[in-house]
């Protein structure tokens, strides 16, 4: 069983408090949307959930069954997707993956690829490069990237922004799948992926 | 412990031929660095012709042209993932050590390409004496290791500053003034017509320096790339 658990948490930047004073705790099968206004440090709490920042003070603590997780353990174990996460547009989609899995320390063969293209709805176009993308397909490509891992902690920022209803539909087939065999959370203020958390979190 | 450092190896490797993939896509840097390389040296050996420079001045030259191109282009290998917003996707994905080697190993393929074609026109240009070839290989392949390895850890600090150039030169100056002094004291000695044995000094000083660099740069590297 994994767990996450945020211990009072506070971020400032300089002089502007962002969070204050934040405290939850989430187990395997658990979602939670984090929802507020714009600024109001949704963005910030998903990086610091994801140790790419440390919060100004208190604590946030990855376990698997009781026993905390180490750097190398939480970066194999989570996954975000988000419009400020960009993959290399000079390689190709099929390229894109293979570099992630492989800085992941695994192997991925055209069978797998295949499959998480197919996934995500962008079978066929494996050999372009990102750069051509469009937007929708740019963030239909972070959800394989995601994939890859089969992360036990899924973090999406803004999970449908630039897709059409058939990408929307698919993430939300996508969040509804793992939300039972992971710790799912996304920060949001679209009503309809509010409901794709079981819980919600209100940042101010 | 093996496996460890197998996985880092492949992992390390992943991020290199990204790179490379990358570079022969763009040839950013590889553009910057054989554009600065051979017009300043082309510049200098019209401006000098084959006028019988003293052994120090060569070296300076030489120096001062290898320095510039290392500068011109081997930050990009930072400078471009926060450019292009892909720094957070290998940050959360990608272990630092395996980023840092795999960094590593690209700029010192760049810098060693453009030395493979600067130092053959430099000789061809001056009229620098050809006599010692081992004992300047060595402080060549030395010299790289070193520039590599301070340029490295430099373009992952200033990768995040608003200004980038102006940083990568100031922060390099005092850090590679050890290594360059080093380098154009052994070479004017080589091109002066003293043996291996008479630098000794010079290459167990630069043996530290790239020691001490690239420990350091290891030990820093995941505060500098993960704060």
């Amino acid at each position: 069983m994994y767990r996450l658990k945020a211990d009072h948490v506070f971020k400032r930047f300089g002089s502007r408090k962002v969070l204050n004073d934040l405290s939850f705790e989430l187990q395997t099968g658990d979602s939670m949307a984090v929802i507020g206004p714009n600024g109001s440090g949704k963005s910030t709490l998903l990086m610091l959930l994801l140790a790419a920042g440390r919060p100004t003070r208190g604590t946030i603590e990855y376990s698997l069954d009781g026993q905390p997780l180490d750097d190398s353990a939480v970066r194999s174990a989570t996954s975000l997707v988000s419009p400020y996460l960009n993959l290399y547009d000079t390689l190709t989609a099929e390229e894109n993956l293979i570099f992630f899995a492989a800085v992941s320390g695994r192997a991925i063969q055209g069978k797998e690829i295949n499959g998480l293209l197919n996934r995500v709805g962008l079978e066929g176009r494996g050999p372009d490069l990102v750069g051509a993308y469009s937007s929708g397909m740019k963030q239909r490509l972070k959800y394989a990237v995601a994939l890859l891992n089969k992360p036990a902690y899924l973090f999406l920022d803004e999970p449908t922004s630039n897709l059409d209803e058939d990408g929307k539909r698919i993430v939300a087939e996508l969040i509804e799948e793992y939300r039972s065999q992971s710790i799912v959370v996304i920060a949001t203020n679209e009503p309809e992926e509010q409901r794709l958390a079981r819980s919600v979190c209100r940042v101010a | 412990m093996h496996e460890v450092s197998v996985g880092l190896l492949s992992r390390a490797f992943a991020v290199y031929a990204k790179d490379i993939r990358v570079e022969l896509r763009t040839r950013y840097a590889i553009n910057a660095i054989f554009m600065f390389g051979v017009t300043t040296l082309v510049v200098v050996s019209f401006a000098l012709g084959q006028s019988g420079l003293p052994p120090r001045l060569l070296a300076a030259l030489f120096w001062i042209i290898m320095f510039f191109g290392a500068m011109s282009g081997l930050a990009h290998v930072f400078v471009r993932e926060e450019e292009a917003g892909t720094s957070l996707a290998l940050r959360l994905r990608a272990h630092p050590d395996a980023i840092y080697w795999g960094k590593l190993l690209f700029n010192f393929t760049l810098l060693a390409m453009m030395t493979c074609i600067i130092t053959p026109l430099f000789f061809i240009f001056t009229d620098a004496p050809t006599g010692n070839l081992i004992p300047f290989l060595i402080v060549l392949i030395l010299g790289v290791i070193g520039l590599c390895g301070a340029t490295t850890i430099i373009a992952a600090i200033i990768s995040k500053a608003a200004v980038k150039g102006a940083l990568f030169a100031v922060l390099s100056f005092p850090v590679l003034m050890v290594l360059l002094f080093l380098l154009v004291t052994s070479t004017s000695q080589l091109f002066d017509g003293k043996g291996l044995a008479e630098i000794l000094t010079e290459i167990q000083g630069l043996i530290a320096y790239c020691g001490i660099m690239i420990t350091a740069s290891v030990l820093l590297f995941r505060f500098v790339w993960l704060e």
